[in-house]
């Protein structure tokens, strides 16, 4: 996997609680076999217009938050369905860290396994974040893995928590199946004992 | 010795190897999965000359994108080619698989149990968050992703971080009408949609166990919809009755010993949870969604709310915005919405004594001329013992398409979907936008109620109906 590297982006402001993997990457897009090119179909539904013309409305379709590579979400981001193409489609459209005030359980799992740092952050911190992209054109985060910090380029410096093992995991861009395969011996112990 | 819950004896069963500080690595008794999460999961082992590890504990089905008219004939190409994958994958990878000329083939999450191949004790995985289904049998059973898939398929275990516990205690006597669904819908109403985020929920009190197996499946089904990693149960003579003559248990020669074994599985007296609540059964009133999310329910009994009664910012713009998705006036009574169409089926609710009791509400009766109705059945199985039951007939008589098993319009990923602005009474899993077709608008329901609203093309009290649903 792809090594995690700080992150400098002015952040979008995605202003729903519970956003779904329905909405993430409707169910249309999930009959292809690879991995890639799930970007394109990114919040479908709210990005494109019925015509297949962009939704100007919608908030990465404004022109100061097209590139952005963070991307701020409210409570719950990502529950529903265990769908990998969710992070998929989120990593190649382009996002790299992800900020809420809480993640459901199966998609802050799977951001790690693609190369997505998902950041828990209070209720106070996020809305400040919100307001700020929102209101400074030239505002920016700077997203540090390293050494679990995220600075703004006005006033705000905060240490996140992460686990360790995890960090490790997005520093290194380790392949999981080789590490678990370390352990081998003990699988098999485990199968011998167990059959 | 300190009481333990069933869900520590299982997780302190499964460690393959532990350290200070770092995930478990658990062991994977049971990995179910199918055609939508998988294919990238193969090709992963390919491209690095690996393995399936445990065939014997690996076990396939294709349930999402199939058609429930003409199974035979996939006429989406992109459809057929994930189908075929497949295929061509557990033939590679020497996996069995109940493909659509099985007469087994279903709904991963009806077949497991029904096959047998769901045991009490067990550690379950499938690319599928409802994989939490299988925890009405006293098993750890959760989603994972397609990478976790190829970890699983190649060694077998994967790395969890140890959940905390939570207990959900429902008790009293169920009034009639209430069924499972309105048990679960209620909870997630209760608790919000990430109100056991990060937790495994264990559901008990007396209302829990008196619950048939089936039953206790709909509840750990949407386990998922309030957050949690998975729902379990301890098992039960219940559990046991259920299983012993399944086609993969029913002639294991350590049977008793194992049932003996599934005894000790149960949550003791006094063991600890992280987080406890308890629910009153007899308050509760037939469910009906009105919003895009499953905590977004009310009782048949009351109103759609106005958001202008909730203060906190948030709360009110996702209700706001959810009443304009779904057409709906603040203020209205449930039983006041119309609707165009009835799904019942999914993995939720679609066994057979679901289907039982739905057509108990609709027999003699006719489909409103205003809904177009379809059931679709969790598995070949189910769909065979309903029509030996003559129930088949009782549906098409009054007005309902009888169709082939997959999960059809739950997620509408096969041709069974709704068309914009178009309103179903659906016994799924999910009102999220689109979930059911671009624009479609879906309330969840339970199978008697989805019946009673095809019947009056409108959300109807099911205690209004005289009819007898025995312990339904």
């Amino acid at each position: 996997m792809e090594k995690f590297k700080k992150v400098t982006s002015r952040p979008a402001p995605l202003n729903s609680a519970n956003v779904d993997t329905d909405q993430i990457i409707p169910k249309q897009f999930l009959k292809r076999i690879e991995r890639t090119g799930f970007g394109q179909f990114l919040f479908f539904d709210w990005r494109f217009n019925d015509d297949g013309s962009e939704n100007q409305k919608f908030i990465l379709n404004k022109a100061n938050f097209k590139k952005s590579e963070i991307l701020l979400a409210r409570d719950n981001f990502g529950c529903g369905s265990s769908r990998e193409h969710a992070p998929w489609a989120l990593r190649d459209y382009g996002f790299k860290v992800i900020i809420s005030s809480s993640f459901a359980d199966i998609l802050y799992n799977n951001c790690f396994k693609n190369c997505i740092l998902p950041i828990v952050l209070d209720e106070e911190k996020l809305e400040y974040l919100f307001e700020s992209t929102i209101k400074h054109d030239d505002y920016e985060l700077v997203v540090n893995l390293n050494d679990e910090s995220i600075v703004d380029n006005k006033n705000f410096n905060y240490n996140f928590n992460i686990d360790p093992f995890r960090k490790k995991f997005l520093l290194e861009g380790l392949d999981d199946i080789a590490l678990t395969l370390e352990h081998e011996e003990k699988i098999i112990a485990y199968e011998n004992a167990n059959n | 010795m300190k009481p333990k819950t069933l869900f520590e004896k299982i997780w302190e069963k499964h460690v393959v190897h532990e350290e200070q500080g770092k995930p478990s690595l658990l062991y994977i008794d049971l990995h179910l999965v199918h055609e939508v999460t998988s294919p990238q999961a193969f090709e992963g082992l390919r491209e690095n000359s690996r393995k399936v590890r445990r065939t014997d504990l690996t076990f396939a089905t294709m349930d999402h994108n199939v058609p429930t008219i003409d199974r035979h004939n996939i006429s989406d190409p992109i459809s057929a080619q994930q189908i075929e994958t497949l295929e061509k994958n557990c033939s590679e990878f020497n996996v069995e698989l109940f493909n659509l000329a099985s007469p087994y083939q279903g709904i991963v999450h009806v077949i497991g149990p029904e096959q047998g191949l769901t045991k009490p004790g067990s550690t379950i995985v499938c690319g599928d968050s409802h994989t939490s289904t299988h925890g009405a049998f006293g098993a750890l059973a959760f989603g994972i992703g397609t990478s976790e898939v190829e970890h699983v398929l190649s060694t077998q275990c994967l790395w969890q971080e140890k959940p905390k516990t939570f207990e959900i205690k429902v008790q009293g006597k169920r009034p009639k009408g209430v069924t499972a669904k309105d048990i679960i819908l209620s909870i997630i109403g209760k608790i919000g949609t990430a109100g056991a985020t990060g937790h495994i929920v264990e559901y008990t009190g007396n209302t829990i166990k008196s619950l048939s197996m089936e039953q206790r499946m709909t509840i750990c089904n949407m386990s998922i919809e309030g957050g949690a990693r998975a729902g379990m149960i301890s098992p039960d003579q219940i559990t046991f009755d259920y299983l012993k003559d399944k086609p993969r248990i029913k002639n294991l020669k350590n049977f008793p010993s194992l049932i003996k074994e599934w005894q000790n599985l149960a949550t003791e007296e006094g063991a600890r949870f992280d987080k406890s609540i308890s629910m009153d059964a007899s308050e509760i009133s037939p469910q009906v969604s009105w919003g895009t999310s499953p905590g977004m329910v009310s009782g048949i009994d009351s109103k759609v709310p106005n958001p202008k009664d909730i203060e906190d910012p948030v709360k009110r713009k996702s209700i706001e915005d959810a009443l304009e998705y779904m057409g709906l006036k603040a203020d209205t009574n449930i039983e006041d919405i119309k609707i165009d169409t009835v799904f019942i089926g999914s993995c939720t609710n679609s066994r057979i004594e679901d289907l039982i009791a739905a057509s108990k509400v609709i027999k003699g009766n006719k489909v409103s001329s205003q809904v177009n109705a379809i059931v679709v059945p969790g598995s070949q199985i189910v769909k065979y013992q309903a029509e030996k039951l003559g129930l088949d007939r009782i549906f098409k008589e009054a007005g309902f398409d009888w169709r082939e098993s997959g999960c059809s319009m739950c997620l509408a990923m096969n041709p069974d979907k709704l068309s914009p602005g178009e309103r179903c009474a659906s016994t799924s899993n999910r009102n999220f936008e689109g979930r059911q077709g671009k624009g479609g608008r879906t309330h969840l329901v339970s199978p008697t109620m989805a019946a009673a609203a095809a019947i009056n093309g409108k959300f109807t009290d099911i205690r209004s109906f005289d009819i007898d649903l025995g312990d339904y």
